[in-house]
């Protein structure tokens, strides 16, 4: 038989995967815009021209292998690599189409307004209560108890611990298990009400049970924030976000709908990261 | 206020940092480690210049186990076609009931594909390409066990038609039964090579069985009212045709299958 394919018309449609989660489809606006962007770790750069756009209330998340250069890019959408001296960055950051990175940027309030999980709980030595009050409260963004009152409940409502903690806030949360410590966090990010939640990897030092509750509340938590999401566990990836963003050495390699992704990616480097062949 | 955000917004950086010191044991951040007990210093950036390593997996052994075995299913099932219609033509009803035996053989290698496809499924939880190939297969294999199942009741047909006079041949069934030996064996061969342009060729092509199927469909119906004392052993080669036919529509369904393995792309149900 000749290796010329015929073409074959089916009486059938085969159903389309929901535009609305697929970045590379949709036609909604962008909640962050990455255009070309750089950075470097003093003379080492770690990515090379990103590029990506990152619609409003989805889950995202960012796929390589260790060193690929995910979490430092996740790092540039909130400016936390400021911190590290030596870093150095080139390209654009929109967010809400003002770049991040542009002079007289006000950085507090940038990460106020996306806020950050990191793979290691990191709760402070206080009550549940006040971890999840404590920028509230010296931020001054409550005008009286009730409300603080009414702020923290809804923190913790919103990122499900409440049920479990209710009865005890005023205990340590270092009296928490891993799990709900890292809830706890989410809470304290969620209670000064971000736009962006970006999340480090934040299930990866969780048991089974409790990285499905994270994974349960993400998928909840997609209704009101734009989630991104770091992770090495690939089927955390597709069973949380929406899109998947897939890096390898400092390039972004891919962006696809997670379905696509994961049955039929565009590129042949990322269906061998996803089939395990290379790592 | 603007003091205080900054102040808690170092805070924060500040204990995940020293977090991040402390609990960075492994060899991603043993280089960087010591550097960040002071800010001020120049920390080593993460290690971005490695090798991609491309190692071997043990799911490539398992996926292709799966495949010989469901290659093993498919001649099986060609072999059990080939010997019923030879047991037919050439009136021997002892290879028939070879194929009436070997049908629990083709039954039990179904029941393994389709184990050993969960047990991947599970287990490894197959991605891309190593999914389209084990959902291809666990549809598959109950498909080469159906075809089987029709050569086995072409071979009862022949146990029976051997049995009594000799009917005049009808060259067309034989057209038939070559074709969709040939249909098969291409279609086993393009899903073997992951050959979709092959496997849509031999879609195609089964539009001659069906031409072929109403050809003997109608000589048949010739005879019984020419003949009508040979009517019930021409029904019984109806049957026989319309086996086959339905041998045709399977082999379709393979590759239909072997094109989603290859290219994700749904064909089913074409006009």
């Amino acid at each position: 038989m000749s290796t010329t394919a015929p073409t074959i018309t089916t009486r059938v449609k085969v159903p389309e995967r929901d535009p609305g989660t697929d970045s590379a489809r949709s036609g909604a606006p962008a909640k962050i815009a990455v255009h070309d962007l750089d950075f470097y770790y003093g003379k080492t750069q770690a990515l090379h021209g990103v590029s990506l756009q990152i619609p409003e209330r989805i889950v995202m998340a960012f796929i390589g292998p260790s060193g690929c250069g995910k979490s430092t890019f996740l790092r540039t959408l909130n400016r936390m690599n400021d911190v590290i001296a030596g870093t150095r960055v080139s390209g654009q950051v929109l967010m809400d189409g003002v770049d991040v990175y542009q002079p007289g940027t006000d950085v507090v309030e940038l990460r106020r307004k996306v806020g950050m999980v990191f793979q290691k709980s990191n709760p402070f030595p206080k009550s549940i209560f006040d971890n999840v009050a404590y920028g509230l409260r010296i931020n001054r963004l409550t005008a009286n108890k009730s409300e603080l009152e009414e702020r923290v409940e809804q923190a913790l409502k919103d990122a499900a611990l409440w049920n479990e903690v209710k009865d005890r806030l005023k205990t340590s949360a270092l009296s928490l298990s891993g799990g709900q410590q890292q809830r706890l966090c989410i809470a304290r990010a969620l209670a000064i009400r971000p736009e962006v939640v970006l999340m480090d990897e934040p299930a990866s030092a969780l048991d089974p049970v409790a990285t499905h509750k994270i994974e349960e509340l993400i998928v909840e938590l997609k209704k009101q924030y734009t989630i991104v999401i770091v992770t090495h566990n690939m089927q955390q990836a597709a069973r949380v976000s929406d899109t998947t963003a897939f890096f390898l050495l400092g390039k972004l390699i891919e962006v696809n709908s997670t379905e696509k992704m994961f049955t039929n990616p565009n590129e042949k480097l990322t269906e061998d990261y996803i089939t395990g062949r290379f790592g | 206020m603007v003091f205080e955000l900054c102040a808690l917004n170092f805070v924060l950086c500040d204990l995940y940092l020293k977090r991040r010191h402390h609990t960075n044991t492994g060899l991603k951040h043993k280089t960087q480690s010591t550097k960040f007990k002071d800010q001020n210093t120049k920390i080593k950036p993460p290690r971005t210049n490695f090798k991609i390593m491309e190692y071997h997996r043990h799911l490539d052994d398992e996926l292709d186990s799966l495949r010989d075995r469901v290659l093993l299913l498919g001649g099986e099932a060609e072999t059990a076609l080939e010997r019923a219609m030879k047991a037919l033509t050439e009136r021997d009803s002892e290879l028939a009931r070879k194929v009436l035996d070997q049908d629990d053989k083709i039954d039990q290698l179904e029941v393994e594909v389709d184990r050993q496809c969960i047990d991947i499924i599970a287990l490894r939880q197959p991605a891309a390409r190593d999914l389209r190939f084990v959902i291809s297969v666990a549809k598959m294999a109950p498909v080469l066990e159906r075809i089987a199942d029709h050569a086995a009741n072409i071979a009862r047909v022949a146990i029976d038609l051997n049995n009594e006079p000799e009917l005049k041949s009808i060259v067309d069934l034989s057209r038939m039964s070559d074709h969709a030996l040939r249909m098969l064996r291409a279609a086993l061969d393009a899903f073997t090579s992951g050959d979709a342009a092959t496997a849509r060729e031999v879609i195609l092509s089964d539009a001659e069985i069906n031409e072929l199927y109403n050809h003997v469909f109608h000589q048949l119906i010739e005879m019984m009212v020419t003949e009508p004392s040979t009517a019930t052993r021409d029904a019984r080669l109806l049957f026989v045709a319309k086996h086959l036919e339905r041998i045709g529509d399977y082999v379709t369904d393979i590759c239909e299958l072997t094109v989603y393995m290859a290219e994700a792309a749904f064909i089913k149900h074409f006009k």
